[in-house]
């Protein structure tokens, strides 16, 4: 048997290098441009390297989000998680508290003495509103097991694959807004479930959510002790400024 | 589902009339051309974003590097790696045949979308984590210029299988291997399942194990569009036609044991045009097989089995046509939103399917009572005798509900080991095979098209090492045996 077997990958191997090479000499016929430089070559050549271009740019939008998202793993070794997820959501634009410390907005940045001070200091709250977070960059924050606050407000890049990562917070997270996520949809909200320790959770305002309502209903019997702030607060507010600000052009002013 | 075919149809239809005075044949090249610079000028006008999406010109090139025969999502699978992969850009000219554009026989589009990593192999759970990623990142992967980014609908909400007291220590087992590879799964005890989906009646369970990350199911249309639209864009061809007939020489050789082998080598592949009895050959250096539940067949048709048994040149790719049936229902008082895929330990299977109370679901039957897979009619039956009984059991929830509609499908059923079937023939020296993933094929075809194009281009695999799924496994008798098979 062993020795069938090892005449078996001979075969297997031969049959791979001279089916590579009869590939390249299938490649080979545009050669055979005997025709010249037509009109319609040079329009085609031309156009492949517009397209080319704008390939290269939707590439390198996406790999600008990427690089927003790296992780700091220097600072994560050298000063532990806790620095290193305030590091990365100060870095994104976003706001962190630190547990009996006031908030810390993104444009103050750490002090280096900062750095050694929060060491040891769980990290209680995270305002990334806006923030370029994604799939991998919330690595940082799953990393805060004391988390208790997470606010992803209108966060471009957070989706359903995003949301069915915060089961790593279950133990500690106790308020959550995903307000405004354009990416989020009922599907995602469906694994919310894990978070059994959620008293707060935001999810109005989500356009790719096809039934606010029903979903608010759905999530609500899912969270039995949660308050869920869903689309008709938005939606009664928003109805509220119009009716305000229709109100004078309405009723016609006494001449 | 159903309307999208049509509605494909139609589009299709509309398409191939508009273009049906167009000539072929001589002036194929000339038509290429434009076609393609219309193409390129569309796409680079504002707003033009609609692009056909089937090929003009009906006939297959004379002449291509590599035919797929099949265009699921394993086919296309493949043909956007080896595109994705070619050295440089247009280096190979890859041509994808499929028989029907409307898909209404093809797996793929008949499954049920699941994704999961809680398999028994580890090149299961790798295969699956690597769809897993391609499947997060799709719009990076399969972003086409000016097309509008895909809706995956992806749910997140994993699976749960359940496991009696003699299957518990397997579990244990398989979770243990899942978690070595880096997948994020948890074990449950009945009373924490009760807990957390009181809606579950425990009896005869020992032991749960559940998928936390990167499980659930999605919407395989938009996989299969999606990987359509872009090898389209990456210049690969299709044609609709049928695969009857290979041409191929052979050379006799022997082994280094002193055994006599025939070495066959595919040169040419006939397509048989749709709606007419024309024939096309196209001169081919490399033929992959990824025809689904019809592999098996293709794989006749170049020889593949015709030899003595129990030799290797009589050993056949042991795939075929099983039918599978789902059934969706509706259950007012049913699980809620928390609800993951629960596969029980009877083998019946179900989810939810949207928002308002429906479920589906199935179940494999046994061995012995296999359907007769000459069409795809639905049994109602079986769901009342082999399905509803277990899962009532499971789910009290469910003794009222109401079937609303079912279909059936084919698995790629691999009556040998129910794993999939990858890289080279040994003495067809130019077929590859993709097939042959039974019930598992759409969530690891990102992954599995991969691992062929590696094999085509490179010679071996790169990425993930699938040797264990090779074809020469059925003449050595070694089974790739997975235990977690829906
Ligand atoms: C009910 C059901 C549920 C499933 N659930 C899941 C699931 O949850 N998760 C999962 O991962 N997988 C699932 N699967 C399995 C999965 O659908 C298949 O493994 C996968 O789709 C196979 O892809 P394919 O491209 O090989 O096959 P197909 O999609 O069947 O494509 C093969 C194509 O080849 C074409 N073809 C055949 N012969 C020829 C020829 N001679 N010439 C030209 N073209 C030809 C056919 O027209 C067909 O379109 C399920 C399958 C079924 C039936």
């Amino acid at each position: 048997m062993a020795a069938s077997r090892a005449s078996l990958h001979q075969v297997a191997r031969n049959s791979a290098t001279s089916s590579i090479r009869a590939l390249s000499r299938g490649v080979d016929p545009e050669g055979s441009q005997r025709k010249g430089r037509t009109l319609l070559q040079f329009l085609a050549d031309h156009f492949c390297d517009v397209e080319a271009v704008r390939e290269y740019l939707l590439r390198k939008q996406a790999l600008k989000v990427h690089r927003k998202n790296r992780s700091f793993t220097y600072i994560k070794e050298r000063y532990g998680p806790y620095v290193a997820g305030a590091y990365f959501v100060l870095k994104q634009g976003g706001a962190v508290k630190f547990q009996d410390n006031e908030w810390i907005q993104s444009g103050r940045g750490l002090s280096s003495l900062e750095f050694r001070k929060f060491r040891e200091v769980p990290v209680q709250a995270v305002d990334a509103s806006g923030c370029a977070i994604n799939y991998q960059g919330l690595d940082n924050l799953l990393a805060l097991k004391e988390l208790q606050s997470l606010s992803l407000q209108r966060c471009p890049h957070v989706d359903d694959w995003c949301l069915g990562r915060l089961h790593q917070l279950a133990d500690s997270l106790q308020e959550l807004s995903l307000a405004g996520c354009p990416r989020v949809s009922e599907r995602g909200l469906a694994c919310l479930h894990h978070l059994q320790n959620l008293r707060r959770l935001d999810i109005s305002d989500l356009p790719a959510v096809s039934s606010p309502d029903l979903t608010q209903i759905l999530v609500e019997e899912m969270l039995p002790n949660c308050e869920v702030r869903g689309s008709d607060w938005a939606q009664g507010l928003k109805l509220g400024l119009e009716e305000q600000s229709r109100d004078p052009a309405s009723s016609p002013v006494p001449a | 589902m159903l309307r999208r075919a049509l509605w494909l149809g139609l589009r299709r239809g509309l398409l191939g009339r508009e273009l049906g005075t167009r000539r072929g044949g001589s002036t194929l090249d000339w038509d290429g051309k434009v076609s393609n610079i219309k193409k390129k000028i569309q796409s680079i006008l504002p707003g033009g974003a609609w692009k056909p999406l089937y090929d003009t010109s009906h006939l297959p090139p004379e002449q291509a590097d590599v035919v797929i025969v099949g265009g699921g999502v394993l086919g296309l699978s493949v043909a956007y790696w080896l595109k994705r992969l070619e050295k440089r850009r247009g280096a190979i000219r890859v041509l994808v045949v499929e028989r029907d554009h409307t898909y209404s026989q093809a797996s793929t589009v008949l499954s049920v979308g699941g994704i999961r990593q809680q398999f028994s192999l580890p090149e299961n759970i790798q295969l699956s984590l690597f769809s897993a990623e391609f499947l997060r990142n799709i719009n990076e992967y399969l972003a086409v210029v000016d097309d509008p980014p895909l809706d995956l609908q992806f749910n997140p909400s994993g699976y749960l299988f359940l496991a009696s007291e003699k299957g518990a220590a397997t579990m244990e087992n398989n979770v243990k291997v899942q978690r070595q590879e880096g997948a994020k799964v948890c074990l449950m005890s009945p009373e924490q399942l009760r807990k957390k989906f009181p809606w579950i009646n425990t009896e005869g369970v020992a032991l749960a194990s559940y998928g936390l990350e990167n499980e659930g199911w999605f919407d395989p249309w938009c996989l299969l569009q999606g990987l359509r639209r872009k090898v389209q864009s990456m210049g690969v061809l299709f044609c609709q036609g049928e695969v009857t007939r290979f041409v191929s020489s052979s050379t006799h050789m022997e082994t280094i044991s002193g055994e006599e082998v025939t070495l066959k080598r595919i040169h040419e592949v006939q397509v048989k045009m749709d709606c007419s009895q024309e024939y096309q050959p196209v001169e081919c250096a490399i033929v992959v097989n990824a025809a689904g539940a019809w592999s098996g067949q293709i794989a006749e048709l170049a020889g593949v089995g015709k030899g003595l048994p129990g030799t290797l040149q009589g050993t056949k790719l042991p795939v075929e046509p099983r039918k599978r049936y789902v059934y969706l229902w509706h259950c007012p008082q049913g699980p809620g939103l928390e609800a993951p895929l629960v596969a029980d330990l009877s083998g019946v299977y179900f989810r939810r399917e949207g928002l308002g109370n429906n479920y589906l679901g199935g179940c494999s039957p046994a061995e012995e009572e296999e359907p007769d897979p000459g069409n795809l009619e639905v049994d109602h039956d079986f769901f009342q005798e082999k399905v509803w009984p277990p899962l009532a059991w499971r789910v009290p929830a469910f003794e009222t509900l109401k079937v609303q509609r079912a279909w059936a499908g084919y698995y790629d059923y691999n009556t040998f080991d129910q794993n999939g079937v990858v890289g080279p023939h040994p003495l067809i020296v130019n077929m590859y095979f993709a097939t042959g993933f039974s019930g598992h094929g759409l969530q690891q075809a990102p992954a599995v098209g991969r691992a062929v194009a590696e094999m085509v281009l490179e010679g071996h695999f790169q990425t993930i090492n699938l040797s264990p799924f090779l074809f020469t496994r059925f003449y050595l008798g070694e089974k790739a045996l997975e235990h977690c098979i829906l």
